[in-house]
């Protein structure tokens, strides 16, 4: 391979996992809701867009400073995760999983039409407070933006692993996960939990909406990154933080590369469909996931 | 003190399955609650930690009191607070999580790290087999090993009255014999109540002071573990020791013959 193609492949990579990271976030929130309450959030690509445009109306329609307004994104956008909980999806408990699930594609339209009514359906710029002046990283382009968004997204992460790693309501959550009936006889709070885990998961999506936002502009439609990302949730696994997180990179990379290769020959739409066929192949030879887990049997 | 008055418990609204129980478990004592399968005995244990609501189940009637107060409106994580801690059938270990973690979990409702810390150490004492497997997937335990740490956990919940369902099931009678001494043990040692759960009445009542027997929905008998082990009729119908041979239902039997003999 000669120079000019390593860059470019370099290149393509570099832009397929600053894409993976924001789809990697938006894959952990599937999962952590998923983990805890085994509902499948539809409208989880709904709640990252609405902390996109709540942090947009804070930072240019009021000339809020980015990080005050950024900080209360993530708490309005905590708010949102816990208030949806409480009152769509509490009354919901013990019914078929199929109502829930269609409870949450309602409430994704819902939440696409009120964006539509109050914004409008154009792309809106939202001017990024980390300047255009670009960077390069041997050789590679990145924009301080592109940057922060890879940045935020490793912080997250491993803010996330540690907390249901390391501490007591982390360990409730993932005790929950496993099962309600004995996470009730723990003296756990299942309602807590579930309270708890929306709450993240929406925060965390939120801030793949902002960063979405500032690298190409806000629109209604970026709230269908959210089934984008359920083929890389469902490579990880459906269950595994970790997953969640490879799983969103290597559709992010996948994206990148067939966008860079193959839209040559097959036209633009491959870039769209290559992360379903890396999905269908990890899946031929792992139908678990890539970290998923075949329950333990006991003999 | 444990009092349940008359309860009366539906599930999915039709299906009456306790016909108003009545009983006690007084501080300190080792209770059991035996019957045969279907008896009506683990819905007992699910409506004194009120985890009824998650199957369609729900107490029509009556009360249930611990140390004197009201426990039956409160949510199971009050419950818990209180020192009521139920180990369910089939020991509720938490599979993915490692023999500590799920220790610690047990702990949830405390905050007092020393003393934790401490219960720890009085656990593993408890049940040596554990302390090797401490950061091992619980899944992977024995069943022996799996009921140790089911109670070793609601040990370290500070459990004042420790309810057990069927600790016995599953297990080689050997294994069995280890796990009903140390019931004992943290009996006397640790002072607390234990509602004991059994289909196995010989072994239940050798270490129970008092014991009621349930059939159908209802208490059929009670009396002091000796009494009951010397009544034909427990003998005949739970203790397998028969003369006819055949197994017959314990409500067959007429009712003032079984008076009879108790009050004898
Ligand atoms: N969730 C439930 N829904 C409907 N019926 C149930 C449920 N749980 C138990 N039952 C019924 O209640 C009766 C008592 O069950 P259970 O309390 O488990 O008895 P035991 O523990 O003595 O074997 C049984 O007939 C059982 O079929
Ligand atoms: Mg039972």
């Amino acid at each position: 391979m000669d120079s000019a193609n390593f860059h470019i492949l370099m290149q393509l990579l570099l832009s397929g996992v600053i894409a993976g990271s924001v789809y990697g976030l938006i894959a952990l929130g599937f999962v952590v809701i998923y983990k805890s309450t085994t509902v499948v959030n539809f409208a989880q690509g709904e709640i990252m867009m609405l902390g996109a445009y709540f942090c947009y109306y804070l930072v240019v329609t009021h000339k809020i400073p980015f990080l005050p307004a950024f900080v209360l994104t993530l708490v309005f956008s905590a708010l949102l995760g816990m208030l949806v909980e409480m009152v769509i999806l509490r009354p919901m408990i013990g019914e078929p999983v199929f109502s829930v699930i269609m409870i949450t594609v309602g409430l994704a339209t819902l939440l696409r039409s009120i964006v539509g009514l109050i914004w409008g359906h154009d792309t809106l710029p939202f001017p990024s407070p980390f300047g255009d002046a670009t960077f390069e990283i041997s050789g590679m382009v990145v924009s301080p933006t592109e940057a922060a968004t890879v940045v935020s997204a490793v912080i997250l992460f491993l803010a996330l692993f540690a907390f249901f790693r390391y501490t007591k309501l982390g360990l409730a959550t993932r005790a929950t996960a496993f099962d309600q009936r004995w996470a009730f006889l723990m003296g756990i709070s299942v309602r807590k939990i579930f309270s708890l885990a929306w709450a993240i998961a929406s925060v965390v999506a939120a801030v793949g909406g902002v960063f979405l936002g500032l690298m190409g502009g806000l629109e209604p439609n970026m709230s269908f990154i959210g089934l984008k990302v359920f083929p890389a949730v469902v490579l990880g696994g459906l269950e595994s933080i970790v997953g969640a997180v490879v799983g969103g990179l290597l559709v992010g990379i996948s994206e990148s590369l067939a966008g860079g290769y193959l839209s040559g020959w097959f036209g633009s739409g491959v870039k769209e469909l290559s992360a379903f066929v890396v999905l269908l192949i990890v899946l031929m030879f792992r139908p678990y996931g890539l970290f998923g887990k075949k329950e333990i049997i006991r003999v | 003190m444990l009092e349940v008055n008359s309860i009366e418990i539906v599930y999915c609204d039709v299906l009456k399955v306790l016909k108003g129980i009545s009983f006690q478990v007084p501080s300190g004592a080792v209770v059991a609650l035996l019957g045969s399968n279907g008896a009506g005995k683990s819905t007992v244990l699910k409506a004194v930690s009120n985890t009824l609501e998650l199957e369609d189940g729900e107490m029509e009637d009556g009360a249930i009191s611990f140390d004197g107060r009201r426990i039956d409106r409160l949510g199971p994580e009050r419950i818990v607070r209180l020192g009521v801690v139920h180990v369910p059938e089939g020991r509720g270990i938490f599979d993915d999580l490692t023999v500590l973690e799920n220790l610690k979990v047990g702990a949830y409702t405390r905050s007092d790290r020393a003393k934790i810390r401490a219960d720890l150490e009085a656990v593993l004492d408890y049940f040596p087999p554990l302390r090797q497997r401490l950061p091992f997937q619980a899944g992977y335990l024995s069943g022996g090993e799996q009921q140790m740490l089911a109670i070793g956990r609601a040990l370290m919940a500070h459990c004042k009255l420790l309810m057990l369902d069927e600790p016995s099931l599953g297990l080689a009678p050997l294994i069995t014999g280890d796990i009903f001494r140390i019931i004992t043990r943290i009996n006397r040692e640790h002072g607390a109540s234990i509602l004991l759960v059994e289909q196995n009445a010989h072994l239940a009542l050798s270490v129970a002071s008092y014991g009621y027997i349930m059939e159908n929905g209802k208490i059929v008998l009670d009396g002091p573990s000796d009494k009951l082990l010397e009544n034909e009729d427990v003998k005949e119908f739970y203790l397998g020791i028969t003369d006819m041979g055949a197994k017959k239902s314990y409500r067959h039997v007429k009712h003032y013959k079984r008076r009879k003999r108790w009050l004898s």
